[in-house]
């Protein structure tokens, strides 16, 4: 087993990296935020190029996957540049698509899925009730219990973080029924599980580098304000948090396809909202004024952070889930 | 590099097979009382004669040549079966790869053997009554007489010196040099002529530690380590094991987190979500600790001043596993017992080995790249 990177795998990452820090994504943040959905499109696009969402694809459905590892790879890069969009709902959608054993939906959506074609957002309520960025998607769909639909999205609802667009939906068009739906969707929620504990890891990593930044240059008192020690300390606390939610992220990544898997992605769930949020906070105390505004791009990270912190299932939610796995109790 | 678990699945089996057989039913009495210490270091014996006191040193020294993935399913398998606490480790885990390092052969040669059974239990002399975090102002010192050396002054909080039979620390050697210059790192027989040391009893009375007194306590050249004035790097090597994996293995925290679990199953309220989630948190951060070891054995570059991400990591865990322990425990919580024992024990952690206000300082210069105060 491998507990870190392979030489691929961290080229991937660092691919993605440098793509995206080309690539004006705070920009994109802002224009998606106002409806402006074309550049975030285009990322989209491109980062679908680069295997992103093929990553989730299994090859019985023509995809090179899961592979989990470079999954969550991608989406630390993701959530360090706080990329826009249904990325997590669309890998989840996928591992829906394939899991169903239907044909006939999985290739009409699969490929295009897979290639970025097509953009595709999930509602899997009750942890996931709103159809993330709905009127940018070619798909929405919906899990209402036993039965896959296609999701009608209602008005769109604002949430603290502007570039998260959420929309109540009601059932559409029935698309499968049964019990396999309902277990179809458990592997789903899973899987974006993972990919926003992944996301939020990188963006809290994110905001300890500019935190660290900021801390090193801004001066008060005559002095950089990182060589006080109650910045120093809260900055240490920020990396200690994040440096053991990373493992717990990875080791979930490899549990895949054990019975293990739904407690590993809830541990690394809880660990890394709880982390990426801290980071968050003591990245607001440490800039100080500048971060509390719209106009700093890194507020948009921290309120990236605290959404995504109860975005597919809140850390007492996970929590509860491994004290079932564990105890054999229901929380 | 990969770690192959399923290579050491015989190694797993024999050390569990052999724990299961030989681990005391009844816990030992506490290792700080002197009861306690003879019935601990028996138990060394009986393990160094399975060949498993060191397991990862080399074989003419008692060990296996372990690799550390094998030391790391050890340590899981020496925790999971309850086995007693290890009133060798100062010196198994903090001398022995500074000699390691640093030793002669002749040194190596005779200190390992009988550290390795137990015949010889050591005790760390680092502290001093004005040097505790700031270790570099130590005052204790070492005064060149014909063949060795001459140690004078105090030393405290030296742990398990009680009833130990040799301690080992640094020395101010050169009057004239300050701080971290001029140290020399020796060992000495704590029943030497020239050495008293005094109990102290720990917050729950046991002798766990004791200061030293040294008045011209003779110490020979052979038991210096590594070169006169050069004890601050000698000591530096041994800050790194302690607070990497090396002191406290993660298979001591997820049997800990297992047995949390557990209680929580027979004592806990179920709609008590707050606890609950303590009780979720422990073995979440217990399940890191292990993955985060994985990690940090299968890179081959140094961790450094990453060892001290660590070490603030497992004694803060250490400290809420077990007084979730005993919060679950309710009023009998304060009963004498394991929980409170591993209890007063972890809240030690986040004091020695460098607090951990030391350690955040440490991380944020040397890891996150702050500047050091007043560095303009």
């Amino acid at each position: 087993m491998r507990f870190v990177l392979d030489a691929e795998q961290r080229l991937f990452g660092e691919t993605l990296g440098k793509l995206l820090a080309e690539s004006s994504v705070p920009r994109v943040v802002r224009d998606w935020a106002a409806g402006g959905h074309e550049p975030g499109l285009a990322l989209w696009r491109t980062l679908a190029e680069t295997g992103v969402f093929a990553v989730a694809v299994p090859e019985s459905a023509g995809g090179p996957g899961p592979l989990p590892v470079e999954l969550v790879t991608a989406f630390h890069e993701l959530g360090g540049h706080g990329v826009p969009g249904p990325y997590a709902e669309a890998v989840a959608a996928a591992v829906l698509l394939d899991r169903l054993g239907d044909e006939a939906l999985a290739s009409r959506w699969l490929p295009a899925l897979a290639e970025g074609a097509s953009v595709v957002t999930l509602a899997l309520p009750p942890a996931v009730p709103y159809a993330l960025d709905a009127d940018a998607a070619d798909v929405a769909l919906l899990v209402d219990g036993d039965r896959l639909c296609a999701a009608v999205p209602g008005e769109v609802r604002a949430s603290l973080d502007p570039a998260r667009r959420l929309f109540p939906v009601t059932p559409g068009e029935v698309l499968a029924e049964g019990p396999h739906v309902a277990a179809a969707a458990a592997q789903a929620y899973d899987m974006g599980v993972l990919a926003c504990a992944a996301q939020l890891v990188g963006t809290g990593r994110r905001l300890l580098e500019v935190s660290v930044d900021y801390a090193r240059t801004r001066r008060q008192f005559g002095r950089p304000i990182g060589e006080f020690q109650a910045v120093k300390h809260h900055l240490a606390d920020a990396l200690v948090g994040l440096e053991y939610a990373r493992p717990l992220v990875h080791g979930a990544a490899l549990a895949y396809g054990t019975p293990d898997f739904a407690r590993d992605v809830s541990a690394a769930k809880a660990a890394a909202s709880e982390a990426a949020y801290a980071a968050a906070k003591i990245a607001l105390q440490v800039h100080g004024a500048i971060a509390y505004t719209d106009e700093y791009d890194p507020s948009l990270l921290i309120r990236r952070a605290r959404a995504l912190h109860t975005a597919w299932g809140s850390p007492p939610a996970h929590r509860a889930r491994v004290i079932a796995a564990l105890a054999g109790v229901s929380g | 590099m990969d770690l192959d678990l399923s290579s050491v699945a015989p190694f797993r089996a024999e050390v569990r097979e052999w724990l299961r057989a030989h681990v005391p039913a009844a816990p030992l009495p506490s290792l700080e009382t002197e009861e306690g210490f003879a019935a601990h270091r028996a138990w060394e014996r009986d393990l160094h004669a399975a060949r498993l006191s060191v397991v990862s040193w080399p074989e003419e020294y008692g060990g296996r040549n372990a690799t550390p993935l094998e030391w790391l399913v050890f340590e899981e398998e020496y925790y999971a079966a309850g086995a007693p606490g290890r009133v060798g480790q100062n010196g198994i885990n903090l001398l022995a790869p500074t000699l390691f390092q640093h030793g002669t052969p002749g040194q190596l040669a005779r200190v390992l053997p009988p550290m390795a059974s137990g015949e010889v239990i050591w005790a760390q002399a680092w502290s001093e009554p004005g040097a505790g975090s700031d270790l570099a102002s130590l005052r204790a010192t070492a005064t060149r007489t014909d063949g060795g050396w001459l140690l004078n002054g105090q030393k405290t909080w030296s742990s398990r010196a009680a009833f130990a039979d040799w301690g080992f620390g640094p020395f101010r050697s050169d009057p004239e040099a300050e701080r971290h210059r001029g140290l020399t790192y020796l060992m000495f027989p704590l029943d030497a002529e020239g050495v008293t040391r005094r109990p102290i009893g720990r917050i729950d009375g046991k002798p766990a530690f004791a200061e030293l007194f040294f008045d011209d306590a003779f110490v020979p050249d052979h038991d210096v380590i590594g070169e006169p004035g050069a004890g601050w790097k000698v000591a530096m090597s041994t800050t790194g094991n302690e607070r990497g994996l090396t002191l406290r293995s993660p298979g001591r925290f997820l049997a800990a987190a297992d047995r949390l679990v557990e209680l929580w199953r027979e004592h806990g309220d179920p709609a008590d979500t707050a606890l609950r989630d303590r009780v979720a948190d422990a073995w979440i951060k217990a399940r890191a600790y292990r993955l985060k070891g994985f990690e940090t054995i299968s890179r081959t570059e140094d961790v450094g001043a990453e060892s001290s991400v660590n070490k603030i990591f497992w004694s803060e865990l250490d400290v809420a596993l077990h007084q979730t322990a005993l919060d679950l425990l309710g009023p009998d919580g304060e009963l004498a017992g394991e929980w409170l024992e591993g209890y007063v024990f972890s809240l030690a952690g986040p004091i020695y080995a460098g607090t951990n206000e030391i350690q955040r300082n440490v991380i944020a210069e040397r890891v996150l790249g702050l500047p050091k105060a007043g560095s303009r």
